[in-house]
């Protein structure tokens, strides 16, 4: 297990959620594949924010300050804000499919045409 | 101890780590191609799931409880719950007329993408470590941080990101108005 592997499992799984978001009709799944590029995501932030050394202590590493120290969970803090985001945008979302689904019956990206001209 | 360098490059994690890697792609793949919208729901909860268990093995154990409350516990069974209420599980899961396009572009992101991690010289801290270019009190800082990172998340919180803190949210607050107003019955 090093940077390398983990970075390959996150660009994998954002390629297929790239994919699956790309192709599928039904607008949950469209949803359900967003998460899972998010997620990617949220796997190479974590691996970066443990592998990588980060500059403020790059810097200098005959002495590092304490406070330098906080710049290894930057990662860490983006991927919360992420999964904040995506819980907000998966609310939406969803609310956004239920409500068309209540005018048209139908959950499928293809049926959702109105703005099309 | 420090990172568990003496753990860290052992087989059992090398192991671990590859089962729940194989576990999400799988995952992840079924839940593109599964028919059964609810099976593919219910693989989107094992690549969660998985990516807690990398969370854990990438030292964020706080990220990685985050992610099981938040992705396993609520996005989940909220995605179930529009499955369930939208009846559309025997209609399947079919696919768009963009298949081989999109296949060639998620192709050519993934090989970007791959280029880029294995031809670029990492700074690896593990490799540093090892090296010592570090004083003793700087190894013994980093592994400091890394064994206690909640305490320090929440002080970076509410400190240094305190600003993007609040305008997360006033974010939440406006998607559940939002929410709210898009399902209100009128």
């Amino acid at each position: 297990m090093n940077l390398e592997n983990v970075l390959l499992v996150g660009a994998i799984v954002f390629a297929i959620g790239l994919y699956g978001a790309l192709t599928k009709r039904n607008a949950i799944t469209v949803l359900m594949c967003i998460e899972l590029m998010f997620t990617a995501v949220n796997i190479t932030a974590v691996a970066l924010s443990r592998y990588v050394i980060p500059a403020a202590i790059a810097v200098n590493p005959g002495a590092v300050p304490e406070t330098a120290m906080q710049s290894l969970l930057t990662g860490q803090i983006f991927t919360i804000f992420i999964i904040t985001i995506a819980a907000a945008e998966i609310a939406l979302g969803l609310a956004i499919v239920m409500a068309i689904f209540r005018n048209k019956e139908s959950v499928f990206v293809t049926d959702a045409t109105e703005m099309k001209r | 101890m420090i990172l568990g360098a003496g753990t860290e490059d052992s087989m059992v994690i090398d192991v671990v780590f590859w089962t729940i890697s194989v576990s999400i792609i799988v995952a992840a793949l079924a839940v593109v191609h599964l028919k059964d919208l609810f099976r593919a729901a219910l693989f989107l909860v094992v690549a969660f799931l998985g990516a807690a268990g990398l969370f854990v093995l990438l030292r964020a154990e706080f990220i990685a409880v985050v992610q099981v409350l938040i992705y396993v516990g609520a996005i989940s069974v909220l995605i179930i719950f529009a499955i369930m209420t939208t009846r559309e599980v025997e209609q399947g899961n079919p696919f768009n007329r963009l298949r081989a396009p999109a296949m060639t572009l998620a192709g050519l992101f993934l090989a970007g993408v791959l280029f880029v991690v294995f031809a670029t010289e990492w700074n690896i801290l593990d490799v540093a470590i090892a090296n010592g270019t570090f004083s003793a009190d700087t190894t013994q800082m980093i592994g400091e941080t890394f064994t206690t990172t909640v305490p320090r998340i929440a002080a970076l919180l509410i400190r240094d990101y305190v600003l993007a803190f609040e305008v997360a949210s006033v974010v939440l607050l406006a998607a559940i108005i939002g929410a709210l107003t898009l399902m209100r019955d009128r």
